[in-house]
């Protein structure tokens, strides 16, 4: 077949998706589940209802800012896997705030709190930036490491050094009134979801990150640095700043998903026992999304669609709510394998990079 | 508490804690050392955690004693298994090692979980009755003050991994083997060039680690946890990945971190036992190894000394 | 005479088709027993796919090889082994990490038991060595030992494998004028001991210091083979490039100016902490062409980057246009008016994943009209990008082609419409025709002179002594991080500057050599 490289672009996609439907079936059929059944009830239930609908925006809300924090980072030739501990420091960071200041008028209570929840998520990112920076330390790792040192500290810092009037239990903080994210319309008019305010935040992140990208000179550099870090530094851009600016941004954007969770989602902070799932969640967004904000968007519901479909076909069809993760973990190998997908397309026309590459008098030329 | 017992505390609940992090992250050194990263080495050791409670539960009657060491075994192959999926889409498929070693992580622990539900109707299995326990070795725990310390009470499982350490150093630096395989992850295309099989190398690699992951994983059930949720492996991949980099990507480097790892674990578990760290908020104790890693990573290892191919897709031209 | 005729290796017919691009094309080749065959033709022309398919890393597309008479297919190198053909390929397919000896087992290993016998090999290698006169040390790491022992390492881990046809990659065009002299000592002294040997080269020289019959291919074709005795130089230059070539370029005197650059005892330390520019100095000025001439890893790159602002200045000054510029920034430094054609295109002139028009923005994208308070105006770059294009005959279908698709001529032309239109006072090019085909680098060459003509002050550093001789108006060689003479192209020789480039000034004469 053959198809213009912009189509194979989306054309990618959507073969890794359904490929990673046919995985999860292949697996349900061999332990004698009707993939049918699963598939139907899932779609059902994230879909069937005005609830369904508002649950499953509100769980796509965090994923779209987590992913684009990933992609930032990732632009920046960054694998940024610390996502989970950022948002988990911005989530308890709005959380305490809101909590400590209850009293604030809530047009001054909602901005600051997301303000702070967003910084949060930055400066852990940003550890690793400065590292990157200064010492040249992988960033995979010391994002790896972060993720626990937060997870850790986090519990600390509730259990112990929160005061006990903002807590109900030692596992868990007392909700979150005055500074919410979710309001009354909209929650009555998805049936009373945990829909909330976030998802209009997500839509002008994902134009203010598109436009970030594509427009901007700070973009330009982000995305130079990422592809040639070298030939970035030969033009005079620094690559310090780069790494650091990119790892800020991207621990932002995840922070501003913790603070979703916060304040939109459950209005509460409680003991966190593993990374916090909108972080690796987002990456598979991003990952899917091929790095385009539309990408991201339509990447993000359809893992919604997942994830609250799959608590319906858990409890309608009795399948077990893993197959969901198991169909997240295949589209993303597929996305990983684009190589292979892409041999069953030609391109329309002839290869002119594989004819350089051989022939062309560059360096490899004669190589 | 005395000294010789106090030390003996530290030193086999260290060597219980390193243990499952050798057998990894010997296997992270060969995978990288062919030229591949390995960041699935976490979702490895899960699928080799999962295999060896259900093998333990279902056999246990069966072998008797023998049956961790088996599920060792069970575990290791599970592991090497999953790893294929690994071998295929970096050294085949040319996917990006870190996405491809991604993905072992998303999926091993939901797949885990999904055979434990469609087997036991549960999210959790019952505890293992025949687990790794300790070891008494005959003769050398007789030895005085030495013998309390090293060889009395301790894990049997760590001092296997201590040796296979050394026979994969020699594996890797003495043996034709380990030429060929460090010579695909330093310069894939002089390999080639040179008749060696590189895409065979570079499986071997990938095999190795996830037969090695996946051992790791299940000596980790078996001796550790005491059973599979889906939160029986939470960080031990990373860590051996962590020590693995520490090791300087040498099989005996690997080894020796790993047991310094397993001693700052092991700290935040036996702490409250020793005098002196009784009273330091356990918090400390907790985020101690990460923080170690890091700061170890920031002070020594600014520049890596990775294999210089590593990480590279070798694309062989017809 | 019966030896001399004797096809050791006939290739008939072959082509290489990649997806379409036919890189051989019918060509055809014989090699005599004992005798050194010269392989030339232009970058590009198809004469290293040729040899890979002989050394068997690639399959032809169709054609049949014959060895020793014998119809073969060589189907991977260890079946090339067998047929006892060995390459030695112009990067070095060495292991940095591994010593000399782990590289030239590699593949070829003895072992006792289960362990490699490294005593063994060792013996064995430096029997090898002797006999051939290829002197190395087996335990050096590769990466501590200069380019002409790692030539020496691959020379004899083609003979360790009992190679009796030896193919040769540009195997001089990493070498000083003393070691490619040394070079053709060497490979006389194999075809003499019976080997066979080619040798794939773009120069004449060395071809008629060494071969017996060169053949000629052009654009994936056979043209001819001749004997070297009865060919000449101009005849041979137009059977490779197709048309006639100019061997002089036409060059105006000298109009010089005030000093643009000014380098005062300048230090400069490498990547791993030794010092690699010890104390050099030098001016450039206005109207002239310095061209710095030495071997490889001489210091060179360490300069050209403490001039740009890429590396640290460890002492020393670098004053350009009367302001001091010592470990300034590389946008503060390009800003005063510098433009740098770096020598590596791919890794630091372009960014190829991205589009033709923004890589010619590169060092300009943040400036009015390009962008303004942070926000691109692409309609002013790609309305740029378009003049430039023009303006420098870059031939590409669109400015909208990622980098990576340009040939390596165009891309290197695209990297010098860039750094020509800034119209700085001082430019800084290095390496600036490596790898290019003929036409390319003339049409460099004559940029390069206008530019001296129009009043600027030119820093040439190239490993080309053609290039250099060509176009400087003073050379200055560099040997060990400093300078071991400045000389005038009219007043020096080949052999003169061979001689400096490895340290050994001609008024300390030859016995002072270190």
């Amino acid at each position: 077949m053959r198809v213009s490289p912009k189509a194979k672009n989306i054309l990618v996609p959507i073969i890794a998706v359904i490929a990673g439907f046919l995985v999860g079936a292949v697996i349900m059929l061999l332990w004698s589940y009707d993939p049918i059944e699963a598939y139907s009830s899932m779609f059902q239930s994230a879909l069937g209802s005005m609830n369904g609908v508002g649950e499953t925006i509100r769980e796509a809300t965090p994923l779209i800012f987590t992913a684009i924090g990933f992609q930032i980072a990732s632009a920046a030739g960054f694998f940024n896997i610390g996502l989970p501990g950022q948002a988990q420091a911005g989530w308890l960071a709005s959380v305490w705030f809101a909590l400590a200041n209850q009293n604030m008028p809530s047009y001054l209570l909602v901005p600051l709190e997301i303000i702070i929840g967003v910084v949060a998520g930055a400066v852990v990112a940003g550890i690793a930036g400065v590292l990157r920076a200064y010492f040249g330390t992988n960033e995979v790792i010391v994002t790896i490491m972060l993720n626990y040192v937060v997870l850790y500290s986090c519990q600390y810092l509730m259990q112990q050094t929160m005061s006990s009037k903002l807590r109900i239990s030692t596992d868990s903080t007392k909700t979150v009134v005055n500074g919410s994210l979710q309001v009354g319309w909209l929650t009555k008019m998805f049936g009373y979801s945990r829909i909330n305010t976030g998802i209009f935040m997500a839509i002008i992140a994902l134009v203010i990150f598109w436009f970030l990208m594509k427009k901007t000179t700070t973009g330009f550099e982000i995305k130079s640095v990422g592809l040639n870090p070298f030939a970035s530094r030969y033009a005079g851009m620094s690559a310090k700043k780069n790494i650091i600016v990119s790892m800020l941004l991207s621990g932002a954007f995840a922070g501003m998903g913790g603070v979703i969770q916060g304040l939109g989602t459950y209005q509460n902070y409680f003991t966190q026992t593993a990374s916090v799932d909108i972080g690796f969640d987002g990456m598979s967004v991003a990952l899917l999304g091929a790095g385009s904000a539309l990408g991201i968007f339509l990447a993000a519901l359809l893992f919604s669609i997942l994830k609250i479909g799959g608590l319906g076909m858990q409890t309608l069809a009795g399948i077990p709510y893993e197959i969901v993760s198991i169909v997240i973990a295949a589209i993303i190998f597929f996305v990983g394998i684009k190589y292979v997908i892409e041999l069953l397309f030609k391109n329309k026309t002839p290869q002119t990079i594989e004819a350089t590459g051989t022939t062309g008098t560059g360096k490899e030329g004669e190589a | 508490m005395s000294i010789v017992s106090m030390l003996a505390l530290i030193v086999s609940s260290s060597l219980v804690y390193a243990a499952p992090m050798i057998f990894t992250s010997i296997g992270g050194a060969f995978s990288e050392h062919s030229g591949i990263v390995n960041v699935g080495l976490e979702g490895i050791m899960t699928m080799g955690a999962f295999a060896s409670i259900v093998f333990n539960l279902t056999f246990a009657h069966t072998f008797g004693n023998a049956t961790p060491w088996l599920g060792a075994l069970v575990g290791g192959i599970v592991g090497l298994l999953f790893s294929i999926l690994h071998a295929v889409a970096t050294v085949n498929w040319r996917a990006d090692h870190i996405i491809s070693g991604t993905v072992l992580n998303l999926m091993a622990s939901p797949l885990a979980v999904f055979l434990i539900k469609a087997i036991y109707n549960k999210g959790q299995t019952e505890n293992i009755t025949a687990n790794f326990g300790n070891f008494s070795f005959p003769v050398l725990a007789q030895i005085p003050i030495l013998g309390p310390i090293f060889f009395e009470n301790t894990s049997a499982p760590a001092w296997v991994a201590i040796v296979l350490a050394i026979f994969m150093w020699w594996l890797l630096y003495k043996t034709r083997f380990g030429l060929r395989l460090r010579a695909s992850g330093e310069n894939p295309q002089a390999a080639d060039t040179m008749g060696v099989n590189v895409y065979a190398m570079r499986y071997a690699g990938v095999l190795i680690s996830g037969f090695l992951g996946g051992v790791g994983g299940a000596v980790f059930a078996q001796a550790i946890s005491g059973n599979f949720s889906v939160s029986t492996i939470v960080g031990q991949g990373f860590m051996a990945l962590a020590a693995m980099i520490f090791g300087k990507w040498d099989p005996i480097g690997a080894m020796l971190s790993s047991i310094f790892f397993g001693f700052a674990q092991s700290l935040s578990i036996i702490g409250n036992q020793l005098p002196g760290f009784s009273h330091i908020p356990s918090v400390y104790l907790q985020i101690a190894p990460y923080v170690i890693t890091i700061l170890v990573l920031v002070l020594f290892l600014g520049k890596s000394v990775a294999p210089a191919a590593d990480g590279q897709n070798y694309i062989k031209s017809k | 005479m019966d030896k001399e005729n004797t096809n050791i290796i006939e290739m008939r017919h072959i082509v290489k088709d990649f997806d379409g691009f036919k890189a051989n094309n019918d060509i055809n080749l014989t090699l005599r027993k004992g005798e050194i065959l010269a392989l030339l033709g232009e970058n590009g022309a198809g004469k290293s796919t040729l040899m890979r398919i002989l050394s068997g890393l690639l399959q032809p597309t169709s054609g049949e090889i014959f060895v020793k008479g014998q119809k073969v297919t060589i189907d991977g190198p260890i079946a090339a082994q067998k047929l006892g053909i060995g390459m030695v390929h112009q990067h070095f397919m060495l292991a940095d990490a591994f010593t000399v000896l782990e590289n030239i087992i590699l593949g070829h290993e003895t072992t006792k038991g289960l362990q490699l016998d490294l005593k063994k090999a060792r013996q064995d290698l430096l029997a090898l060595s002797q006999h051939y006169g290829l002197a190395i040390e087996p335990d050096a790491k590769v990466a501590n030992i200069t380019v002409a022992q790692q030539q020496r390492v691959e020379i004899l881990k083609v003979l360790y494998r009992g190679a009796d046809i030896l193919i040769f990659d540009e195997p001089t065009a990493v070498l000083t004028p003393q070691e490619i002299t040394e070079f053709i000592k060497i490979i006389k002294n194999l075809a003499a001991e019976g080997k066979s040997i080619i040798l794939i080269t773009h120069k004449l020289k060395e071809i008629k210091a060494s071969a017996n019959r060169v053949a000629v291919i052009r654009h994936g074709q056979s043209i001819g083979t001749v004997n070297v005795a009865e060919a000449n130089d101009e005849e041979l230059a137009e059977m490779m490039v197709g048309r006639h070539v100019n061997f002089k370029l036409q060059k105006k005197q000298a109009a010089l100016g005030k000093d643009v650059l000014q380098v005062k005892d300048l230090h400069v330390k490498e990547d791993r902490g030794a010092e690699a520019v010890k104390g050099l100095s030098f001016k450039v000025r206005q109207g002239e062409i310095l061209g710095i001439a030495g071997i490889d890893g001489n210091g060179q790159d360490e300069l050209v980057e403490a001039l740009t602002g890429l590396r640290k200045v460890e002492s020393g000054k670098i004053i350009i246009k009367d302001k001091d510029m010592t470990n300034e920034k590389v946008r503060k430094i390009t800003e005063w008016g510098v433009s740098h054609v770096p020598a590596d295109r791919q890794k630091y002139g372009l960014i190829l994943q991205l589009p033709l028009y923004e890589n010619l923005a590169l060092q300009t994208y943040y400036q009015k009209p390009y962008s303004n308070h942070g926000i691109m105006n692409f309609k002013a770059i790609r309305k740029h990008a378009k003049e430039l294009i023009q303006k420098f005959d870059v031939r590409t279908s669109s400015d909208a082609l990622k980098a990576s698709e340009l040939s390596g001529g165009n891309q290197q032309k695209a990297i010098i419409a860039r750094e020509l239109d800034r119209n700085s006072d001082l430019i800084v090019v290095f390496q600036p025709t490596r790898g290019l085909d003929v036409g390319a680098i003339e049409y460099i060459h004559k940029q390069l002179l206008a530019q001296r003509d129009a009043g600027k002050a030119i820093l040439l550093v190239s490993y080309e002594l053609d290039e250099i001789m060509q176009l400087s108006d003073r050379i200055l060689v560099l040997h060990n991080g400093q300078e071991s003479g400045e000389v005038r192209p009219d007043d020096t020789t080949e052999k003169e500057l061979g001689l400096l480039m490895t340290g050994i000034n001609r008024k300390e004469g030859a016995e002072s050599a270190r």
